[in-house]
């Protein structure tokens, strides 16, 4: 069992004959996951890596059953990539494109509340169930099957603390990138209650960073409905309030709220442990698994 | 990117905003010029990105042309908050009886765009918002039907905006909306929004943020654009496109993934050192870009070490490692010491090929970033 995606999972790449998304494709069919078609305008009839292009996401639904689309799309049109994987129908569209107007994001945002997909992202790494299928750019060989759930904003530091996780034998049952962006598909509160309801997930590590309310809100979540165990681990402690650090999504207010401190805190009144290093972060893990 | 406050008044006077009437000036002859044929009284406000101009000392009335003068001559030049004021704006000083609030955002946790309207203009709004955040209505706009006028209405009415202008606020709220849209706002605000005796409504402030990543379809604005960071290394990692935030410390840090190069950060406060600066290099790590960012933390006098943090995810190590040493041979000598850490795929790999007569090798991320610590108190010491 895992959440989101696994070996069943039939996928659509958008924007598969653009570098990225060509380079990318290979990647994720080496590591065993199902990609049935890719979905360019204009490019329908080709193939890239043995897989048949189409010039709709429908079509790729209708002819291949594709049920997850991921996409590569550039930030300009990737909005309307979007608009047109809901409008296809499938279960699960994880959006990697970094860069999108936040005016877009908010109504592909508006659009999603009128349909039962899901939208993982944007400006995400991806998701990831170990030794099944992955949908994004996820380095596959850092990952171990296992029974920890793991929920990030960021990527590399996602591939750090699963880094550690796997060489102390804590495999993973799916690791979602939820995205740096300030409006995004998934939040934390999403997540966790996809792992909550997941049998092979038998704890959950939360790796939030300044900027937002997500994490508070996680928190309060955390505190009412999990039963799931969970660590997390904040970065940003020593951002400095007025700069994005990076992210969109990264930055403390002027007002101060979005604060590390703040999110540290409310995690730990929910009874969740923070490391103060990614290497306490798994210490947390193992002892919550024991 | 930020709008100059005569840049967001030319903006929002195009969409039909009341603004008062102005000039900007970047000398003392023309800011007097300008204010004897404006007529007095005048305020000059210092343009500089900041908020607490006032406070500050950047803005000013002045009754006659001596006053004008002086004014000009003490704002231009001055260092406000950093940044020093070379230009003003010189504006017909609209005689007031109130100052109301309006602003337009988007509401990241809702992901909505929020109008928001209080007659607590002309203070700080952010702590207003701490403080009262009653004394601020808000009203959450469905994107794919914008704004009804009903709205707009409504939130005026429940922020207690007297009768006689509501009409008026609520036209000029429908406006910034519109202009927000159209624009790619971020954040649009008019505080304060000045009632006059006779119940006109004129935008007395105007603050115009444009979304960074719709810049490539508001390219007007994009020209607006200019370097008034002031700091030369940000102006560098601007032109090398990266992520870049100048810090005051003295171990350097530079990585990939934002939340990876944050974690340094941390890491360094936490091992007792402080963070000189957030560089994120992006993915992959080629040696010119490798070099770049080595060059900048090198040129940053407050950075005596530094730890260089790469995650090879798809990148291989290896092939990080072989850019690294390129980078490396670009420079003459090593002016400071360099620890790196490589994890990832093919990290063992990439270690051993690193040129390790130059940089320092750990092999986890405490490790490396306590050695840097170390280090940079040595060169302090």
């Amino acid at each position: 069992m895992s959440v989101l995606v696994d070996e069943d999972s039939r996928v659509v790449v958008q924007g598969i004959t653009g570098g990225e998304g060509r380079f990318h494709t290979e990647q994720m069919l080496a590591y065993g996951t199902n990609v049935v078609a890719g979905a360019v305008p204009g490019k329908g009839g080709k193939q890239v890596a043995g897989v048949p292009v189409y010039d709709t996401v429908s079509g790729a639904v209708r002819e291949e059953d594709a049920d997850a689309s991921v996409v590569f799309v550039p930030p300009a049109f990737a909005a309307d990539a979007l608009f047109e994987a809901l409008d296809a129908g499938v279960d699960v569209v994880v959006a990697i494109t970094e860069g999108i107007p936040a005016q877009d994001t908010s109504r592909v945002y508006r659009m999603l509340e009128e349909t039962d997909t899901r939208l993982v992202g944007p400006n995400c790494p991806g998701v990831i169930t170990p030794g099944e299928a992955k949908l994004g750019i996820l380095p596959g060989n850092i990952f171990e099957s296992g029974s920890v759930g793991l929920i990030s904003r960021s990527g590399t530091l996602t591939y750090q603390i699963v880094d550690s996780l796997t060489s102390r034998g804590l495999g993973q049952s799916t690791a979602i990138g939820i995205g740096g962006d300030p409006i995004i598909g998934t939040d934390f509160t999403d997540a966790l209650g996809l792992f909550e309801d997941d049998p092979a997930t038998d704890a959950v590590v939360l790796c939030g960073e300044i900027g937002g309310e997500d994490e508070e809100a996680a928190a309060a979540y955390i505190d009412e409905h999990l039963e799931t165990p969970v660590a997390g681990f904040i970065a940003g402690r020593t951002a400095p309030p007025g700069k994005r650090m990076g992210h969109a999504g990264a930055i403390v207010s002027g007002s101060g709220t979005g604060t590390a401190q703040s999110k540290i805190d409310a995690l730990e009144s929910a009874g969740v442990p923070v490391g103060d290093t990614p290497e306490e972060v798994v210490d947390h893990v193992a002892d919550l698994l024991d | 990117m930020k709008l100059h406050e005569y840049q967001a008044k030319e903006v929002f006077a195009e969409a039909g905003i009341p603004t008062p009437a102005a000039t900007l000036a970047r000398t003392v002859d023309e800011a007097v010029t300008a204010a004897e044929e404006l007529g007095y009284p005048v305020a000059i406000k210092a343009q500089v990105q900041v908020g607490g101009r006032g406070k500050a000392g950047g803005i000013e009335l002045a009754a006659d042309a001596d006053e004008a003068r002086a004014v000009a001559d003490r704002v231009l030049g001055m260092e406000l908050k950093g940044y020093s004021v070379d230009r003003v704006l010189v504006e017909d000083a609209v005689d007031f009886v109130n100052e109301l609030y309006v602003g337009v955002t988007m509401d990241r946790g809702v992901g909505r765009p929020v109008a928001m309207v209080s007659t607590r203009g002309g203070v700080n709004i952010e702590e207003v918002a701490a403080e009262e955040p009653d004394a601020i209505a808000r009203e959450h706009v469905d994107p794919a039907f914008g704004m009804f006028d009903y709205q707009a209405r409504k939130v005026v009415h429940e922020a207690g905006i007297d009768r006689a202008v509501a009409g008026d606020v609520a036209s000029v709220l429908t406006t910034l909306y519109e202009l927000w849209t159209e624009r790619d706002g971020a954040d649009a605000e008019i505080n304060p929004l000045m009632v006059t005796d006779d119940n006109e409504v004129v935008a007395a402030d105007a603050v115009f943020n444009v979304d960074d990543d719709a810049l490539f379809r508001q390219p007007d604005l994009a020209e607006m654009e200019e370097e008034t960071a002031g700091d030369e290394l940000e102006a560098k990692a601007h032109e090398y496109g990266f992520d870049y935030v100048r810090l005051e410390g003295n171990v350097g840090i530079i990585g990939n993934g934002a939340g990876l190069v944050m974690t340094t950060l941390d890491l360094v406060d936490h091992y007792g050192g402080r963070p000189a600066n957030f560089l994120d290099i992006g993915g992959g790590a080629r040696a010119q870009r490798v070099a770049n960012a080595l060059e900048m933390v090198f040129a940053d006098e407050n950075a005596d070490a530094v730890v260089f943090n790469i995650f090879g995810g798809i990148t291989r190590g290896d092939e990080v490692a072989t850019g690294i040493n390129e980078a490396l041979d670009q420079f003459d000598a090593i002016p400071k010491p360099v620890v790196v850490r490589l994890a990832g795929t093919k990290a063992r790999a990439g270690m051993e090929i690193l040129d390790t007569d130059r940089v320092r090798v750990e092999e986890t991320l405490e490790a490396a970033v306590q050695a840097a610590v170390t280090a940079a108190e040595g060169v302090d010491g």
